[in-house]
């Protein structure tokens, strides 16, 4: 009986393949919902070209489009180094505030105390704005691209902690009666039932701290820029804005956002495959 | 109401009364709990259940029937007086002859494992070898039908199978005393009968100890050999009632007069004791 349940549902899903197959490509229900944010784009950029080129405004006040896209051709090797500089800082952080916020949300979670006596600090940490204390640790840290990765951790680690945290902490308690009931050690439920449980947590911290770490390797770039040093995009939006070669400097803008929204992109296809389809998030 | 309805065990039934020879399983003496807003949850409780046994806790809501069952399962301590497992503390609980398990209200699986890893769970916690443990799991998934469901997730299935699935849970450790906390509360009536049926002939079968809390009268008639009447306010014991049915049940013993009979007994002791304690609030309030 069961078999016939399966089989009905997999003779089901062929019948929507073939329907699909039939269907022509914009007139299938998913397609419009994927293009209409392309769409809006498109529209705006071409406003955008089209009111620069009919109100012929300068391109140090508003570049068009198509200026950005040809200084980006141009100034390529300049850009995509930076671009390349700035990866590495945002990645060596990304990697460095998971790596180091699990360790502190699983230490927060072992005792009360130690969660009572750390976590105002963590919130500290938060709040302070990473722009007022770069300059410190720009001095402090001799290595430009540790104080970097510095800065940008210390921006990107508070969601990694505060979500873990709180993902180890919200376990089904029938399912912590369970373990108790079979006599579980600690260890046991950290791995098979408190890490699980808050993995759909954790990748929420991801997407954020992805984010984050970009923008925090940007400031931290800014503000070493203004001292005179450095190689990331940061450094080359200073330039462009000194030398008022404001194409340029949108075309390193272009590259700071399409960088964040492919690091976004990458910890979202990561959560789908982590919670492999069981968490309704992911349904 | 301080006296309790004594009557002890029937020679029908698979158990035996307690004795010197035959110690109670399970024992509860003079329990309290109270919690610290002042909620009594259980007065002076006292109960012995004899191996074999298949014990209703039946009782309204906010009677203490979960918490007396949490007691059992040892996630939930008495304030006053003691339970005792095999005449032992609950330390003893879990080695061989002396394996518990518990259903709970909902089917807590895991929502990330699967069916088979789902059920698999305690002899995993148990560090039974994998390749024994598989082929216990199997054996458990055909015994509550869901041999065909083994590497599926449990939102897959429906609330009925995943019970069935908690069952099997519990029933892979061959668990000498199994505690169920009103298991198919949720689910509809004949999904819920079914379950009953199977269950109580799986007792049959295996022998085991069987505490189950419900607040159907219909459900503790069907299932068991006593049923314990629990009253609220504060959570105690009013009585309990053995169940004189034939071993083997199925739906003609629905609707037969001994069940029809025992249903009603029980459904006069609780509507008594719910208005006998309804007159003592009504003498608080005007005194």
């Amino acid at each position: 009986m069961t078999g016939d349940v399966l089989r009905a549902h997999s003779t089901r899903r062929a019948k929507t393949l073939r329907d699909t197959q039939r269907t022509p490509l914009l007139q299938r229900p998913g397609m419009a919902k994927a293009m209409a944010p392309w769409l809006v784009g498109v529209v705006f950029l071409a406003i955008w070209q089209g009111w620069c080129v009919l109100f012929k405004v300068p391109s140090y006040l508003v570049p068009a489009p198509s200026a950005i896209l040809g200084q980006l051709i141009q100034d390529a090797p300049l850009l995509f180094g930076s671009l390349l500089e700035t990866l590495k800082i945002t990645l060596l952080a990304f990697a460095l505030a998971t790596v180091l916020g699990v360790i502190i949300a699983l230490l927060f979670v072992q005792s009360p105390l130690i969660e009572a006596s750390l976590f105002p600090y963590a919130i500290l940490l938060q709040v302070t704005p990473v722009v007022a204390i770069a300059p410190l640790i720009i001095i402090w840290v001799k290595d430009m691209t540790a104080a970097l990765v510095l800065c940008a951790t210390l921006v990107a680690l508070f969601p990694i902690i505060s979500n873990t945290a709180l993902g180890l902490r919200s376990v089904n308690p029938g399912l912590i009666n369970l373990f108790r009931i079979n006599h579980a050690t600690r260890w046991q439920t950290l791995v098979r039932l408190r890490i699980p449980s808050a993995l759909p947590y954790f990748f929420g911290g991801l997407r954020i701290s992805s984010g984050l770490s970009l923008i925090g390797a940007v400031v931290a770039e800014f503000v070493a820029g203004t001292g005179g040093s450095g190689a990331g995009l940061a450094y080359q939006i200073l330039q462009a804005g000194f030398q008022l070669n404001i194409p340029r400097l949108f075309a390193a803008l272009l590259l700071i956002t399409v960088t964040g929204v492919v690091l976004f992109g990458i910890t979202v296809w990561v959560s789908r495959i982590g919670l492999r389809g069981w968490h309704d998030s992911q349904l | 109401m301080d006296s309790t309805t004594q009557v002890s065990a029937q020679p029908d039934t698979l158990a035996a009364a307690p004795s010197r020879d035959n110690p109670p399983l399970l024992s509860v003496q003079r329990v309290d709990k109270r919690y610290p807003n002042g909620t009594i949850a259980l007065e002076d409780v006292r109960l012995a259940i004899a191996p074999g046994e298949f014990v209703s806790l039946l009782g309204p809501s906010g009677c203490g029937k979960s918490t007396l069952l949490k007691m059992f399962a040892g996630i939930e301590t008495p304030t006053h007086g003691h339970v005792r497992w095999w005449g032992q503390p609950f330390e003893t609980v879990g080695s061989p002859g002396r394996r518990m398990s518990m259903v709970f209200q909902e089917a807590t699986l895991m929502p990330w494992a699967t069916v088979a890893d789902n059920v698999r769970l305690p002899l995993d916690l148990a560090r039974v070898p994998r390749r024994e443990a598989d082929a216990r799991v199997a054996e458990a998934l055909a015994g509550v039908g869901l041999a065909k469901f083994a590497r599926v997730l449990p939102r897959e299935l429906s609330g009925g199978m995943q019970m069935r699935a908690s069952l099997a849970r519990a029933l892979v450790t061959e668990p000498d005393l199994l505690l169920l906390d009103e298991p198919f509360g949720a689910l509809d009536e004949f999904t819920r009968n079914r379950l009953d049926s199977d269950l109580r002939a799986l007792w049959q079968r295996r022998g085991m100890t069987v505490v189950f809390v419900t607040h159907s009268i219909y459900e503790a008639v069907y299932l068991s050999s006593r049923v314990v009447v629990m009253q609220a306010r504060p959570g105690r014991i009013i009585a309990e009632v053995p169940i004189d049915g034939p071993l083997e049940r199925d739906d003609a013993y629905r609707v037969s007069t001994p069940f029809i009979q025992d249903c009603k007994t029980l459904s006069d002791l609780i509507v008594d004791a719910h208005r006998a304690s309804h007159m003592n609030e009504d003498a608080e309030v005007q005194s």
